[in-house]
């Protein structure tokens, strides 16, 4: 199935992870926080929470600003 | 709101701050610069923007503040809705763990301004979900007077609009809202040089939060070393207490028998 990472499409499997999203994306394992659909995900439920097709997921880490 | 002695600590939601110049990392031409002038400003906060992960750039910020032992005040910036800006305060929370947000809620592009607004409904939001709010505000007593009441740690109005360096343009508000303000009342955005960030301090601002005033000036290390100063400096000529002023001459030698 097709889902969206940071605005950019990526083909995973059903029943895909935010973990196997993040993996899809090569995202570092700390210092990194998920939302799906407008809605954070906690680290500890990023392995149990399943996407579905479609799923906006967004990646975000802390960058130089402010 | 604090008259005291020089060297209390400032103290933001319970949490003591070693530095009343908070930094911001935004402007800095690379992460080499960027630490030259954090060291030399002292500081102990310093502002990240929450973007998303780009795979090949890597966390160099976080870990160039996590190397310095600063502390991460991760802000809102590109926010112009409360929906958006308590998601993008959640995320923070979750990536860098921690209670800390600065609560920026702009309104456009040009002016970079707040939306009162947005602003006041995010802060509400936050603080019921237990962050440690610093909102970005307009310097508006009455706005801060509400931030506080909705239970912000600290209320921080700006001097003029983001990175413009025109300084302090209203005074007389930031001495209205020093003087109601019963949380720390920091000078965020608009400072351009050091006099400008002692002045802060003069007028009884707890603390100075900038960036580009430092990272985008000619030589941001020294820059950033002339804030550190100018913050101290402005603190003690507040607690110091200045004369009034007079109209008239006033002769500070005795006069001619």
């Amino acid at each position: 199935m097709q889902i969206l990472i940071n605005g950019k499409p990526h083909e995973v499997a059903e029943q895909a992870t935010v973990t196997d999203a993040l993996t899809a994306l090569g995202a570092p394992a700390s210092g990194v926080a998920v939302a799906v659909d407008d809605e954070l995900v906690p680290r500890t439920d990023w392995a149990r929470y399943r996407l579905t097709a479609d799923a906006r997921v967004e990646v975000l880490t802390a960058v130089q600003g402010g | 709101m604090n008259e005291s002695t020089v060297d209390d600590p400032l103290v933001v939601g319970g949490r003591k701050i070693a530095s009343r110049l908070i930094m911001g990392t935004g402007g800095a031409t690379n992460l080499a610069v960027l630490e030259r002038a954090l060291i030399a400003s002292g500081t102990a906060l310093t502002t990240v923007a929450m973007r998303r992960v780009d795979a090949a750039a890597g966390t160099g910020v976080l870990e160039l503040l996590r190397r310095l032992g600063i502390e991460t005040l991760p802000n809102t910036a590109g926010c112009r809705t409360a929906a958006e800006a308590v998601l993008t305060a959640r995320l923070a929370r979750e990536a860098l763990e921690t209670d800390l947000v600065k609560l920026e809620v702009v309104a456009d592009e040009r002016t970079l301004l707040p939306d009162p607004i947005e602003l006041l409904d995010a802060a509400e939001q936050l603080v019921r979900d237990g962050f440690i709010v610093l909102p970005y505000t307009n310097d508006d007593p009455v706005l801060a007077r509400k931030l506080e009441q909705a239970g912000c740690a600290a209320v921080m109005p700006l001097g003029s609009p983001i990175g413009t360096g025109l300084g302090i343009r209203n005074p007389h508000n930031i001495e209205m809202i020093v003087a109601a303000a019963g949380v720390p009342v920091v000078l965020d955005a608009g400072i351009g040089t050091a006099s400008e960030a002692a002045q802060a301090m003069e007028l009884g601002c707890d603390a100075v939060l900038l960036a580009t005033a430092v990272t985008r000036a000619g030589d941001p290390e020294r820059m950033a070393h002339a804030m550190r100063l100018a913050v101290e400096a402005g603190r003690a000529a507040r607690g110091a207490g200045r004369i009034p002023r007079r109209y008239w001459a006033q002769a500070s030698s005795p006069a001619i028998d």
